[in-house]
């Protein structure tokens, strides 16, 4: 039995057996194709060895550049594999034959050549195999991506412990047959604390030996809750776990039961609690836990996992859907928001050394307007019913966003000239989340209806900390002074100029920060779904006033450690141990 | 259509390894012949490096060369050149 701690980022305890995806390796799926199947299959080959052919000639460029022509020339070989008639005939032979899916196709194939070669004597040919496994590690990579990760055709439920996982792996997760999550990296805003969270899947992160000690098939516990991992546990543990995890399933279901849509302070103040969409799967969720609308659309995802560039009809639909079923309540769509850890496979952003200072977000909508209108366009339709409003990320000056909202104003026109029915007094939103953004939220209060607080990178700004990064992630802290006095300038800006201000980051859904938040005055709070009857059975028991005075006092602490402490001990003599307990797990 | 069949003994030191082996596809796939080539009894597609590289050909090993095609006369004469040149760089 080993013992391993991390960081708990999604609630609970997963018990099971363990899928390991190890980093840079991958299983190969075996899928059966139907007779239909098999002409897209043998595209898919041909894809992927374009593709590739592609890599590697990029690869070999910059290789001949960097340390001359003649190692560029080590790549020869792989470009004949890639163009092996022999090789792609016996793929496509398999595929057609076996009726399997190409990614098994072809690793089989290799394997048999690379079986071949490691029986030769010559030891020159034997470490061909190495050039060869290279080659279609590549191909297999490149067919990986585009049709996502091999965990899709999970079978069975199992729980899955990884170096790190990318939103397009746990984007294409079967959930009903996921544990728990256990990796290596990453912290409390990590991609994958974000979707277990809002799945409600036990996740531990930042483990950092995870994939060393765990073996596929081995039985684990997670605990998400406490943090802790246990691999391979004896019996007397496990039963504990057990009981521990029945325990949890029953408190937890007693306080996640949703009540009225609307909530209010004990004293009266009206509150909007709503829900931030990560997956267009979630969107049911919304009714069923009394969220009132949507705080936050990523429409990332409708750019995820395909080659073209969806059109305007498609995102159109995909958008009035999305209105039609939050109705009568609004949804705030953010446009694009690639770059930084974001994936999108189109359009393609070049390799940057510092992706979240470099070309996402607003500034990759405003250097390729032709994309970007296309969303602008099918948002602006789909706000016919007057429930749709629309935010810009990363703001990072007023410029943007006059910028952003010419191109908004030339597809008005664009549309009317069409003929085509929209909302023409959309509420605008910049969303918060750049410090230089913050610092002139009264600039930018001015031109806009609303603001919303990015927090998760909003704090990464502000305290140079990428999340992503285990070595530095435990200097990521929300109660960090100078994050509570950023958000309570923003929000004091804000008000002074009339526009109310929300909130979608991680922040908002953590019991002490919302009790703080609601006492700088913060209008609209917008969490991972099932944290909202959580968040609005703490509001309904608060006093404004109590939240007030706390705000006070947590401003003259000069720590985050303090700050957090400070405010657990205010929130549980006003909620009352029983409660307060109940509320933090 | 012609088809010739030649038998050539391998010179280059290292035999077909990886370059020399890229090389002859290389070669070989600017004919418009079909390039066969038969070692041990085995005959594999000498216009695929997988194919020729699980031959696993070295040096002092004699091969015989099948080519067929309109060109198949070049073909043969610059492909036994090539097998039969020592050459030490490859």
């Amino acid at each position: 039995m080993i013992k391993i701690k991390g960081i708990g980022v999604s609630g609970g305890v997963g018990i099971g057996k363990v899928l390991l995806l190890r980093k840079d390796e991958f299983s190969v799926p075996k899928r059966k194709i139907s007779h239909d199947e098999i002409s897209r299959e043998i595209y898919r080959l041909e894809e992927a060895l374009m593709a590739t052919r592609k890599q590697i000639s990029d690869l070999q460029k910059k290789i001949s550049q960097e340390i001359g022509f003649d190692h560029g020339r080590i790549f020869e070989a792989h470009y004949l594999v890639l163009e092996d008639r022999v090789l792609i005939e016996d793929v496509i032979k398999q595929i057609k034959i076996k009726k399997v899916n190409v990614e098994y196709a072809f690793s089989e194939s290799i394997k048999k050549y690379v079986d071949t070669l490691l029986k030769l004597k010559d030891e020159y040919l034997r470490e061909r195999v190495v050039d060869i496994e290279d080659i279609s590690r590549r191909v297999l990579k490149t067919m990986l991506k585009e049709k996502t990760l091999s965990l899709s055709d999970l079978k069975e439920k199992v729980a899955i412990v990884a170096h790190d996982l990318g939103p397009s792996q746990t984007a294409s997760l079967p959930k009903e047959n996921v544990l728990g999550f256990a990796t290596d990296v990453g912290g409390r805003t990590s991609h994958t604390a974000i979707i277990a969270k809002s799945l409600r899947i036990p996740a531990v992160v930042g483990l950092e030996v995870a994939t060393d000690n765990i073996r596929s098939g081995d039985k684990i516990i997670i605990d998400g809750s406490s943090g802790f991992v246990i691999v391979r546990p004896t019996d007397k543990v496990l039963k504990e776990y057990r009981k521990k995890s029945n325990l949890y399933t029953k408190e937890v279901k007693a306080i996640h039961i949703p009540k009225a849509v609307k909530v209010h302070t004990k004293d009266g103040k009206s509150i909007v609690v709503s829900g931030n969409i990560e997956l267009p799967e979630e969107l049911p969720l919304i009714k069923k836990y009394g969220a009132e609308g949507i705080g936050l659309y990523r429409t990332e995802f409708i750019f995820l996992g395909r080659r073209d560039l969806p059109s305007e009809e498609e995102q159109y639909k995909a958008y009035s859907k999305v209105a039609r079923e939050v109705s009568p309540h609004s949804v705030i769509f953010r446009t694009i928001d690639i770059g930084g850890d974001k994936f999108l496979s189109r359009p393609e952003v070049p390799h940057e050394m510092s992706p979240f200072l470099g070309w996402r977000a607003i500034r990759f909508c405003l250097a390729r307007p032709e994309v970007f209108k296309v969303q602008l366009k099918a948002i602006l339709r789909a706000s016919v019913n007057k429930n749709v409003k629309l935010m810009f990320p990363m703001i990072s000056g007023i410029e943007e966003l006059r910028q952003a909202k010419e191109l908004l104003d030339k597809c008005k026109k664009e549309l009317k000239k069409e003929g085509k029915n929209f909302d023409n007094d959309i509420s605008v939103g910049a969303m918060i989340e750049v410090p230089s953004a913050a610092l002139t939220a009264d600039v930018l209060a001015k031109e806009c209806d609303f603001f919303s607080i990015g927090t998760n990178d909003l704090i990464q700004y502000s305290l140079a900390v990428d999340r992503t990064n285990e070595k530095v992630a435990y200097l990521y802290e929300p109660g960090h002074p100078a994050v509570l006095r950023l958000i309570k300038r923003i929000i004091e800006d804000a008000h002074q100029n009339d526009v109310w201000v929300g909130m979608c980051g991680e922040m908002s859904g953590e019991p002490i920060f919302s009790f703080l938040l609601l006492g700088m005055g913060l209008d609209s709070f917008s969490m991972s779904i099932p944290q909202v009857p959580k968040i609005k059975e703490l509001i309904s028991n608060i006093n404004l006033k109590d939240a007030k005075a706390a705000v006070q006092e947590a401003l003259k602490l000069s720590t985050s450690k303090e700050v957090e402490k400070y405010l657990q001990n205010e929130l549980r003599k006003i909620l009352g141990d029983d409660f307060y307990r109940i509320l933090m797990i | 259509m012609e088809r010739i069949e030649e038998q050539v003994v391998v010179k280059k030191v290292h035999g077909l390894h990886a370059r020399p082996a890229t090389i002859f596809v290389q070669l070989a796939n600017k004919f418009n012949s079909s390039v066969k080539i038969e070692s041990d009894g085995e005959i594999v597609d000498g216009k695929s490096i997988m194919a020729l590289l699980s031959l696993g050909i070295h040096a002092g090993i004699e091969v015989k060369l099948i080519t067929e095609g309109d060109d198949a006369k070049e073909a043969i004469d610059d492909l036994k050149k090539f097998l039969e040149d020592e050459d030490k760089n490859d």
